[in-house]
């Protein structure tokens, strides 16, 4: 689950990490005010959407006064701002944040993440920050450390002299650096952090170190022990359908393409899409209705992929374990009889009660194409496209 | 033979008393009567489907004399779980819960590579031997005891492969499910190289998804030590950047851990790709044929 910047903001103050001061706003009048709160001289107006990049886009301006800043809060708001993070349909702008300007020394680039391959938090810090750190491990990859701290040990002294030394980072730098790794680590295991990019840090002139930035990624997993990091969900900020199928314990992701897939486990969900790609077809979404699905859940599965109007086709491929194929059988008579499927359906169904389900397909009397295997599936959806 | 688990195998399932865990410990046990017993806190004493249930795993392992056990347990205390599995020294731990915290899994992992203890999973169907034992969820009449050895991240994709190998007659020496999260306990290397020394299995396949980069690890070292000859498939070659598909792992990050780049990999490392899902076992035995 990923969070607003104003809302990181507020997790780091609430764990005494020093941000600059800023306040949310929804409307002209709201920002033009929080200007004024904020007692100048200048201050950043910023969009707040889930993605990065915004600066480039025209989401992060430098106002002097409260009428300007009214006018670009105003501006900003309701604009669709498309990043290179955003995809090319963009994201709308429901509010922005308005913060005190900060007089920038020098911009660094600190990250915190969670490295599967080696079970350990990676901490990443470099001098060169504010702009894309993919390209300084590229180019400069001497300006840019990483350290991995075991989780069973924590973070220790030596972790820190070695991230500091690693990139030479100025004696007078080094103490207020470690304080804030050291809150940041702390931060990271509490709330269940999978990521925490800080691009840029800045290094004031006054010799401070503050986050002008802060992108916070949470593990989903472990969401049950944070109500109080779910809280800050942002449901506008989510694929409307996606938060619809999660609702029903549905694993849904929309693509572009016309045929709709509905099937068990997600990688078999995946492989689905590929073949179809594979006989020239696009899959319209990736929709897994788990191993334990239900008539109910597969009729509201229907419901979903329906709900998109490119959708021209489906293609129901299940491979039952646990999931019983006449569940998934009656689910689909359910769902043509409410729905009124009108599009061409082909299904494949194998595993358990495999003669079960079939049966009652059969004897529906409904039009579906019955597949005997994932490819001869594909090739009949795609097929049935063509015609 | 086959790998991990055989007729000698004797299991425990943790979580024997919660709904999933009892269902699938029926199901286990009707397929190959391997299950020696179970655990759940405080239920101690009882008994169900006429096994023995224990407080502890320490318990059940003085008592039952197991050497492996099947985890049922709910997200937020199956790490617990499998810690007290380690603590207790079993040989082969095979998670199947769903849905455990990563940063739950990071110091089970550390206990792991300090232990004799080997875990499959977590988020996983389960290990197969078939006709011998079957710890997991997988279904087991559409295995087939036969020699070709099975390793993926997936559930259902797996039975599509088995399904694959069981139609073409050649069955499989062992099915193992390694699982879909970021941290897992145990990844294609170790299996790889236990299948290459398995006298039962002549050839193996490797389902992978994207996310991540162990499945160009496994390329690398197939190239330098597997000599039977392997077949791979990459689910998500369509999956789009930046999202999680259904698994906590699958997920392409800063244009890294492609489909592509993976299939490429194995290629280059003498693994014959499929590029159809159904064209698993095919693929195979063409490749096969050809050595």
């Amino acid at each position: 689950m990923n969070i607003h910047e104003y809302q990181a903001k507020e997790l780091f103050r609430s764990n005494g990490v020093t941000v600059p001061n800023g306040f949310l706003a929804r409307s002209g009048t709201e920002a033009e005010f929080a200007f004024r709160r904020l007692k100048g001289p200048v201050a950043v107006v910023k969009a707040q959407i889930h993605a990065g990049g915004r600066g480039k886009a025209g989401g992060v301006k430098l106002v002097k006064t409260p009428d300007e800043c009214r006018v670009e809060a105003e501006k900003m708001i309701g604009m669709t701002l498309v990043t290179h993070q955003t995809g090319p349909e963009g994201k709308k702008v429901n509010q922005v944040y308005i913060e005190s300007g900060s007089s920038i020394e020098k911009e660094y680039y600190l990250a915190l993440l969670l490295d599967r391959e080696t079970a350990s938090v990676g901490i990443m810090l470099s001098t060169e920050g504010g702009v894309d750190i993919e390209e300084v491990a590229e180019k400069t990859p001497e300006k840019l450390i990483t350290v991995n701290v075991d989780p069973t040990i924590g973070l220790q002294a030596f972790h820190l002299r070695s991230l500091t030394a690693g990139v030479g980072l100025p004696k007078s730098e080094v103490k207020s650096l470690s304080q804030l790794v050291k809150k940041l680590y702390t931060m990271f295991v509490k709330y269940d952090f999978s990521m925490l990019e800080i691009n840029p840090l800045v290094v004031t002139s006054d010799g401070q170190m503050i986050p002008l930035d802060g992108k916070m990624n949470f593990d989903d997993n472990a969401l049950f022990r944070h109500p109080e990091i779910e809280a800050m969900r942002d449901f506008e900020e989510e694929d409307e359908r996606e938060v619809e199928a999660s609702k029903y314990g549905l694993s849904y992701i929309g693509l572009d393409g016309n045929i709709g897939c509905l099937v068990n486990g997600a990688g078999l969900a995946m492989a689905t899409m590929d073949i179809i790609k594979y006989y020239g077809g696009e899959p319209a979404n990736f929709l897994d209705v788990g191993g334990g699905a239900t008539e109910e859940m597969v009729t509201n599965a229907f419901r979903i992929i329906l709900q998109d109007k490119a959708v021209k086709g489906i293609f129901v491929n299940i491979f039952g374990g646990i999931m019983r194929c006449d569940v998934i059988a009656k689910g689909i008579l359910a769902a043509s009889k409410s729905l009124g499927v009108s599009v061409p359906l082909v299904v494949r169904l194998e595993g358990t009660n495999v003669e079960e389900g079939k049966k009652i397909l059969k004897e529906s009397g409904l039009d579906i194409l019955a597949a005997d295997n994932m490819a001869d599936g594909a090739k009949k959806i795609t097929d049935a496209l063509k015609s | 033979m086959g790998i991990l688990v055989d007729e000698n195998t004797r299991v425990i399932t943790q979580g024997i008393t919660g709904k999933s865990g009892l269902f699938h410990t029926k199901l286990s046990h009707e397929y190959a009567p391997r299950f020696v017993g179970g655990v759940t806190p405080g239920k101690g004493g009882t008994t169900v489907e006429s096994l023995p249930v224990f407080d502890t795993v320490k318990e059940a392992k003085a008592k039952a004399e197991c050497n492996a056990t099947m985890i049922f347990v709910p997200p937020p205390f199956a790490a617990d779980a499998i810690l007290e599995a380690i603590d207790a020294e079993i040989e082969l731990i095979v998670c199947i819960t769903e849905g455990i915290p990563v940063l739950d899994m990071a110091p089970v992992k550390k206990a792991l590579e300090r232990s004799n203890s080997t875990l499959i999973g977590p988020n996983c169907p389960g290990v197969i031997t078939p006709g011998q034992c079957k710890i997991g969820i997988m279904p087991g009449h559409v295995h087939k005891p036969g020699k070709v050895g099975i390793i993926s991240k997936s559930g259902t994709l797996t039975y599509e492969a088995v399904g694959q190998t069981t139609a073409a007659g050649l069955g499989q020496s062992s099915c193992v499910g390694i699982g879909g999260d970021p941290i897992i306990g145990t990844s294609y290397i170790e299996l790889l190289q236990k299948f290459e020394e398995d006298p039962q299995t002549e050839g193996i396949i490797m389902i992978g998804e994207i996310g991540g980069d162990a499945e160009i690890k496994a390329a690398q070292f197939i190239k330098e030590n597997i000599t039977k000859p392997v077949c791979g498939f990459i689910a998500g070659q369509t999956a789009p950047s930046g999202k999680r598909m259904g698994h906590a792992g699958a997920i392409i990050s800063g244009g890294k851990g492609t489909a592509s780049e993976k299939m490429e990999a194995l290629q280059a490392a003498g693994v014959a790709v499929a590029k159809s899902p159904a064209d698993i076992a095919s693929t195979l035995v063409e490749h096969w044929e050809k050595r």
